[in-house]
């Protein structure tokens, strides 16, 4: 930009360039115009979930705003005289009052509502499909692994946003959210009972607990969270966007279109194909009928009670535990200290925190446990196609099913009701698949990777099996196969398939420790493998009678015969 | 009290005063039964209905609930469960019940009006029960839907689901839906307790109450969802399914479209 200033001698003649020129040569627009304006961003659809991500939460700022004008985070004792007849008169706090009147009485208000909570929904999900797109394709190798890590964080955050907004009606629904939460907290030992008091300012749900979450979800989270999305973006800026291998596209450049003016289009035409989408849903469609569920009050439980889908694993990984093993051991245990005895529930906190201990350390650790196996400090900006990381995408994929497993315990009761089986019979089922899918799940999906790599290779060496059967002059029956072209063969082909590291004994001959789990990691990881096609095997290849014949002038030659 | 205080070591002392603690104790549980009792308008049968229900039922039921409705291995008696009971088990279809299961589902009713009365009849004349309710306890527009709403809530809602859409309970068993249910047999229902569902009885939830809780559900069933399409009413669950299946399904087609055009 001080070149820009430094050589500035330019005299606009039109009244809009004397304009345009005055601002210029006091914020520098057109030097940023040039340095981003010609950011290259290259096309894929699975490249465009951060932007849903993006756009849902300009959403979810606009729709909240208008919220908080109607909202009244008091838990103050009052007597609903809105227009919803089957509520009039009952008791209930001012925070659900107002929820209601945002309902009911005041203009757009239910539509702002819907909008909110069904944007919300589709912002974790497509931080969520964003994060597995990520995974999957290998782009939280270096130079990107911080940017994943602030990427976790998002997610982290996203949910934080996601679950202190589902508390604010203060509805029976979310009450019963509250009352597990805090069912959890106090399982903590020692200082459980502690740290709930803390947060519900005294034994709950109290009378503050609204309020704090209100303070938490408009301003704390969100700034915190627009905070990650810049430093996100910066680093999208400064690593370039990573791109599929292809013909022209290498480890040193980007193929895809400009910023400006064609992605900055193609990206504001999508924030408004988002907008469309989410209004069209929260038009016709309900969500979080807080009129059903009543105003919050700790006795009853209604059936169907369950989070929102992003929090629904950890509530399926409280149905899947057994309360009790057998008929006496029931993971209780009375631990005295020299103050007294704390009891260790741990049939409460092993579901309530192991799963997501397990999920979200690998998930922040994930791109040093892959360059620790593999050894690779090399930059890649080139992904994977999920097939060609075999053991990484079979690890995803058993990391799914587990996920999966427990969030579909949280809709056990309606699993049983909607398929007509019986509730236990669900819950032993998913109690057996949360251990043993992701392991089936690994196995399985590992083939599935490997075979489609084999038939890769196919593909690339002999071409596509075109179901043509031809006689031969000497009376010889072949299948003709089309060879694929270039383009085709070049993605086929192009990437690289790390091999077993055998551990290398040092000068005494001795293999250390950690050397040996690392060779034993690599056989794990890489033993199993489809080594891609060289150049060698392409060029013998063409030799084959079966691909002589395959071309357009063998054909013809084939029909001369 | 001399005589009394001579013979109290008497060898039948002991069964005297049992005999004694019997009555008084079975005495109050009959007073204090027929007081909970849910004490419905009664609806007048003639000899004739019970007669024609007695042949009805010998037909019918009798297989599984024995001759005299007095039950067998595979069904329990009927002595007592009034007329109510007959009126909602058959009159919603469960009863004949169409096969052996977690519970008896609801399905076509396999009987006329005028037969189920005369079975109910039949069945009422056995022993003192629940009557089938009059037209006055049930006429909704006279209940107060929030205090009803209230009640279902604490009373109801664990089973049924807030908004009544049903749930699941052990071992195959269910709380049906009661979307559609007509208010007689909802009464009939909360007196009776059929299948797994507990009796509400008068001492419990007061006519008036379930008055007022048929009049919270009929209003909701008959003011539709206000925020458009209710995906089941389910709660959560059902948004989830639908924001990942039909929303994200939108965005992807979106993105496909978007970038078809490059490469």
């Amino acid at each position: 930009m001080s070149s820009s200033t430094a050589t500035h001698t330019y005299t606009p003649k039109t009244r809009v360039g004397k304009v345009t020129d005055y601002v210029d040569s006091r914020v520098g627009g057109s030097g940023i115009v040039k340095e981003f304006g010609r950011k290259i961003f290259p096309d894929h659809w699975t490249f465009m979930f951060g932007e849903v991500a993006l756009y849902t939460f300009v959403i979810l700022l606009i729709s909240g705003t208008f919220l908080t004008f109607f909202y009244d985070p008091s838990m103050a004792e009052t007597h609903y005289e809105g227009s919803y007849l089957p509520l009039r008169g009952v008791e209930m706090s001012v925070a659900y009052a107002s929820s209601l009147d945002i309902s009911f009485d005041i203009r757009g208000g239910l539509f702002m509502r819907q909008i909110h909570h069904w944007a919300a929904l589709l912002f974790v999900a497509s931080v969520a499909v964003h994060m597995l797109r990520v995974f999957f394709t290998g782009a939280f190798r270096r130079p990107r692994e911080f940017n994943w890590v602030v990427g976790c964080v998002l997610l982290i955050l996203s949910l934080a946003a996601g679950f202190t907004g589902y508390s604010l009606p203060d509805d029976l629904l979310s009450g019963n959210g509250l009352r597990i939460i805090d069912g959890v907290m106090k399982a903590i030992p020692v200082v459980g009972t502690y740290l709930s008091f803390f947060l519900f300012g005294g034994e709950f749900p109290g009378t503050m607990i609204i309020g704090r979450l209100y303070v938490l979800h408009i301003l704390l989270i969100p700034a915190v969270i627009l905070l990650m999305i810049g430093i996100h973006l910066f680093m999208v800026v400064l690593h370039k966007h990573s791109q599929f291998p292809g013909p022209g596209r290498t480890n040193t450049n980007v193929v895809g279109y400009p910023v400006g003016p064609v992605y900055a289009a193609k990206a504001g035409g999508f924030f408004f194909i988002v907008f469309g989408v989410l209004a069209a849903i929260a038009a016709a469609f309900t969500i979080n009928p807080i009129w059903n569920y009543g105003p919050y009050d700790p006795s009853p439980v209604s059936a169907g009670t369950q989070p929102d889908w992003y929090i629904g694993w950890v509530d399926g990984a409280l149905r899947l535990m057994p309360g009790t093993l057998g008929d006496n051991f029931d993971f209780e245990f009375m631990i005295p200290f020299p103050w007294g005895v704390n009891a260790l529930s741990l049939n409460v906190l092993i579901p309530a925190l192991v799963p997501a201990i397990i999920v979200f350390t690998a998930m922040f650790l994930w791109p040093w446990i892959e360059a620790w196996v593999t050894k690779d400090k090399r930059e890649h900006h080139l992904l994977n196609r999920p097939r060609n990381a075999p053991t990484r995408t079979a690890i995803g994929v058993a990391g799914i099913t587990f996920y999966c497993v427990m969030w579909a315990a949280a809709s056990s009761d309606l699993i049983a009701t909607h398929f007509l089986v019986s509730l236990n019979d669900v819950l032993y089922w998913l109690r057996f698949l949360v251990i043993f899918g992701p392991i089936l799940a690994f196995m399985v999906s590992r083939r599935i990777s490997l075979a489609l790599q084999r038939k890769d290779r196919e593909i690339a060496l002999h071409g596509r099996e075109t179901g043509r059967i031809v006689r031969l002059p000497h009376g010889e029956f072949i299948e003709v196969h089309e060879q694929v072209d270039d383009y085709k063969r070049y993605k086929l082909t192009a990437f690289e398939s790390p091999e077993v590291m055998v551990p290398t004994p040092d000068e005494n001959g001795k293999v250390g420790l950690v050397d040996k789990v690392h060779g034993r990691v690599s056989r794990f990881f890489f033993e199993d493998r489809v080594a891609p096609v060289t150049p060698k095997e392409l060029a013998t290849s063409h030799g084959d009678h079966h691909s002589e014949i395959a071309g357009a002038k063998d054909r013809e030659s084939i029909a001369s015969h | 009290m001399k005589a009394l205080s001579q013979r109290r070591r008497h060898p039948l002392a002991a069964f005297a005063l049992l005999l004694m603690a019997l009555l008084v104790t079975g005495g109050i549980y009959a007073a204090a039964s027929t007081a909970n009792e849910a004490q419905a308008q009664t609806t007048t049968f003639t000899a004739n209905d019970v007669e024609e229900g007695s042949k009805l039922f010998s037909a019918n039921c009798a297989s599984c609930h024995g001759m005299g409705a007095t039950g067998s291995d595979a069904a329990p008696s009927l002595v007592g469960v009034g007329a109510a009971s007959v009126d909602f088990q058959v009159g919603t279809g469960r009863m004949p019940m169409q096969m052996d299961g977690p519970q008896a589902q609801a399905k076509p009713v396999q009987f006329t009006d005028e037969q189920i009365r005369q079975m109910a009849a039949y069945v009422a004349s056995l022993g003192a029960g629940p009557a089938i309710p009059g037209e006055e306890i049930l006429s909704a527009s006279e209940g107060d839907s929030s205090n009803g709403g209230e009640l279902f809530r604490v009373n109801c809602a664990m089973c049924h689901n807030a908004a009544a859409a049903g749930g699941a309970l052990t071992r195959g068993k269910f709380a049906p839906s009661i979307d559609g249910t007509s208010e007689k047999h909802i009464y009939e229902a909360m007196v009776t307790g059929p299948q797994n569902m507990p009796v509400f009885s008068d001492a419990n939830i007061s006519p008036d109450d379930k008055q007022d809780i048929i009049a919270f559900l009929k209003t909701i069933e008959e003011q539709g969802s206000p925020g458009g399409a209710d995906l089941g009413s389910l709660g959560p669950v059902s948004e989830g399914l639908f924001i990942w299946v039909a929303g994200l399904g939108v965005i992807i087609a979106f993105t496909v479209w978007l970038t078809s055009r490059s490469s």
